[in-house]
């Protein structure tokens, strides 16, 4: 019996997509841009994904552009945004410090076509401060970036107030909601922001897939060329049957929310609990609130992370810890450094996010395991005599 | 029994655990991560070598995924800077020749590594080393040769101590590296075919006093070439960039060939020679490991290595004081070099070994 704790990661397919799925592929082959039966067939079962995701997000239909994930999405907001607004003159770009690397490095890339970057700081507790944005922000802000909620450690960032700041400073907001999106309740218009991004294999939906809400009247130039679809802002023919999934696991997820996150809440801070009262040494990372219902990140003093998950994945267990790099080994996370976090407290720290498939049982099994493997991994000399 | 195996991505590590796995083991495959692939110097030079290289550890993933094991990549970047590549340099720049493979096996992967296996309680470590272990009637471990004398590596193991060996597996070392290969093939492991590394794995190019360089701008520190007289014969970059043997590179021209018989670091100076000049009779160590037996404060007859690639000599081995040796050769043997170790056998057995002062 294996107990996947990593959802932030990813998310198994949820049933009725799969099936769904499954059928649209054999049955829904057409292409969707075709004026024919088949090409209608297509464009009606995009029309109804489309209806599903903009339902979760509180949008429009017609501002939803679909794509192959939240990278794309990512890429497409702050590429297209700052395409379409270089002509105005402005060159500067801002993102928080913890942001995903789909935003940071999209930024970075940026910078070599003459736009300058300033990541905002966090403070201890992973939160975005109005003022840090405020300090940064001038009249030459062109896109202003900040995550919904933080993937490492979940924190929610208070995205209205600061999209008011870039509002005022005549920027343009995009959020990166790949980790809100099916966790909390969506209103992008209460939000007050122009851009977001999902991913649906975040919420139980497929892999690569995506979609950027797309304010109307915000203005993008697409950075792929090709054909008209998505009305001019993603070329390429629709991946329909991934994208039926994507509607599907949007409404299963926009009907559950609320039920499903109080559940999770409650297992989260059982779970959270049980580790800082048995694990010595142990903290959390980020503020308890507002926090996203599943996620929990906590240092354990003295053990690096990469150990602890070696060790958890052994018993069964599956966590995460920081970011992986190419060859697949960790590197100290850029969230917990940002929030200036020690080093020791940084190689420490794992994740634990939790979804659909956790129980009551498998979280006491945690807090059963985790102890004796920290203390096993603290008391180890090494034979040679060395240390 | 778990059985945690270091896996290289080599041919002799994937069919270790291949036939651990096949023989109904617990098997988890680690591979170290020792260095950053991608970490450039500050000229753009790669500034790291190719092996184990992503490429490397891909390929033990794969194995991993054939045998139908799990496999995890451990970073011991810092531990494999502070123990081999730091330690490698120094050793170069004091004018010796150090094998980094012998630190990486006592210090990283018996270690460290074993240190991990027994927090995920694993019984063993095993490694595709070409080396075999026994343990006597009285509970003791023994090290020999690998079974394949042309592929043994216990030259490089000879630090391991007692609760190492107790905990060290060689899963390849009774066999030949053919039947290793074919086993490979048969297991249908994609490295069955794949070239035996050379050289040191995190030199690029084998260009050691340029690795050097890079790591320590304060080698090239000019000196002189002189002749056993003291004569100067011309000059050079760098004690680092010489070993004891060495022929060519010298920047020489004499009308019988020149080797380098010693390295005065102090003075920045090598002293060259006529070959037969080469020859020592005898040798002292230090940090010596007594693997099974126990310090002899008596001449003890054995035979001696004092590198990877030489036939062991018969000669006889003493202990001094604290973990020092004073050892005679029955014939002298060319080219002793500081640095290297010098191990001691009896028969194929490892009794111990040190190094070279």
């Amino acid at each position: 019996m294996r107990i996947y704790l990593d959802h932030n990661a990813t998310t198994p397919i949820d049933p009725l997509a799969a099936d769904r799925m499954t059928a649209a592929m054999r049955e829904v082959w057409g292409n969707a841009s075709s004026v024919h039966h088949f090409g209608q067939q297509a464009k009606a079962a995009l029309d109804e994904a489309r209806g599903s995701v903009a339902a979760l997000l509180g949008a429009d239909a017609s501002e939803i552009v679909f794509t192959a994930g939240g990278t794309e999405a990512d890429n497409l907001a702050i590429r297209g945004a700052a395409e379409a607004l270089e002509p105005g003159g402005r060159r500067h770009l801002i993102a928080s410090a913890i942001e995903h690397e789909a935003v940071l490095n999209t930024m970075k890339a940026l910078t070599r076509r003459g736009w300058r970057v300033t990541l905002v700081p966090v403070d201890a507790t992973g939160i975005v401060s109005p003022d840090r944005l405020r300090e940064a922000i001038t009249e030459d802000t062109a896109l202003v970036s900040v995550m919904h909620a933080n993937n490492e450690i979940g924190t929610i960032q208070p995205i209205a107030e600061l999209a008011a700041i870039a509002h005022e400073h005549g920027a343009l907001f995009h959020t990166d909601a790949v980790q809100s999106a099916g966790k909390l309740a969506l209103d992008v218009r209460a939000l007050g922001v122009d851009m977001a991004s999902i991913a649906g294999h975040k919420f139980y939906g497929p892999k690569g897939t995506g979609a950027l809400w797309l304010k109307r009247g915000v203005r993008l130039v697409s950075p792929s060329s090709g054909g008209k679809q998505e009305r001019n802002r993603r070329a390429g023919t629709e991946n329909v049957p991934a994208l039926v999934g994507l509607g599907v696991a949007a409404d299963v997820a926009r009907r559950k929310l609320s039920a499903e996150g109080e559940r999770l809440g409650a297992l989260r801070d059982r779970l959270e609990a049980g580790v800082l009262a048995t694990v010595s040494g142990s903290e959390r990372n980020g503020a308890a609130s507002p926090r996203v219902p599943n996620t929990t990140n906590l240092s354990v003093e003295r053990v690096e992370s990469e150990s602890l998950l070696i060790g958890l994945d052994l018993a069964g267990i599956a966590v995460s810890s920081g970011s992986a790099c190419s060859s697949g080994t960790l590197e100290p996370s850029h969230v917990l450094k940002a929030m200036g976090l020690s080093h020791g407290r940084t190689l420490g720290s794992i994740r634990f996010s939790l979804g659909a498939s956790n129980t009551e049982a498998e979280i006491d099994r945690v807090i059963e395991v985790l102890p004796p493997l920290v203390e096993k991994l603290r008391s180890l000399t090494t034979v040679g005599g060395r240390k | 029994m778990r059985i945690v195996v270091a896996m290289s991505g080599g041919v002799d590590s994937s069919v270790a655990a291949a036939l651990l796995a096949e023989q109904g083991h617990d098997v988890i495959g680690v591979s170290m991560q020792l260095y950053d692939q991608g970490q450039t110097t500050a000229s753009g030079q790669k500034a790291f070598g190719t092996c184990c290289t992503i490429d490397d550890l891909y390929d033990a993933r794969r194995v991993a995924a054939t045998i139908g094991i799990p496999h995890y990549i451990v970073n011991f970047e810092s531990q494999f800077g502070e123990h081999v590549v730091a330690n490698f340099v120094r050793e170069y720049v004091s004018g010796r020749t150090p094998i980094p493979c012998s630190h990486c096996n006592s210090e990283l992967k018996f270690a460290e590594l074993l240190d991990r296996a027994r927090a995920y309680d694993a019984d063993r470590l095993a490694t595709g080393h070409y080396a075999r272990i026994e343990q006597d009637e009285t509970g003791r471990y023994h090290l020999y040769r690998g079974a394949d004398q042309t592929k043994d590596q216990t030259y490089f193991l000879f630090s391991l101590t007692q609760q190492q060996l107790a905990r060290a597996a060689f899963p390849v070392g009774h066999l030949d590296k053919e039947t290793v290969r074919a086993h490979a093939h048969r297991l249908k492991l994609r490295v069955a075919s794949k070239p035996d590394s050379q050289e040191i794995c995190f030199v690029p190019d084998g260009d050691y006093a340029a690795f050097v360089e890079r790591q320590a701008p304060e080698a090239l520190r000019g000196g002189t070439v002189v002749d056993g007289d003291g004569r100067v014969l011309g000059t050079h970059g760098g004690v680092h960039r010489f070993t004891i043997g060495q022929r060519k590179g010298l920047g020489l021209s004499s009308s019988e060939p020149l080797y380098v018989l010693a390295i005065k670091p102090d003075q920045a100076q090598v002293v060259v020679g006529a070959k037969d000049a080469l020859g020592r009779a005898s040798l002292t160590a230090s940090t010596v490991n007594w693997v099974s037996g126990t310090a002899p404060s008596q001449w003890l007859p054995i035979t001696a290595q004092i590198r990877h690639r030489h036939a062991a000599a018969p000669a006889r081995v003493r202990s001094n004081d604290e973990g020092r040796v004073e050892l005679e050769f029955d014939t002298p043997q060319t080219a002793v070099t500081p640095g290297q170790a010098v191990v001691f056998y009896r028969g194929d057995e490892v009794l111990g070994g040190g190094w070279i002062d």
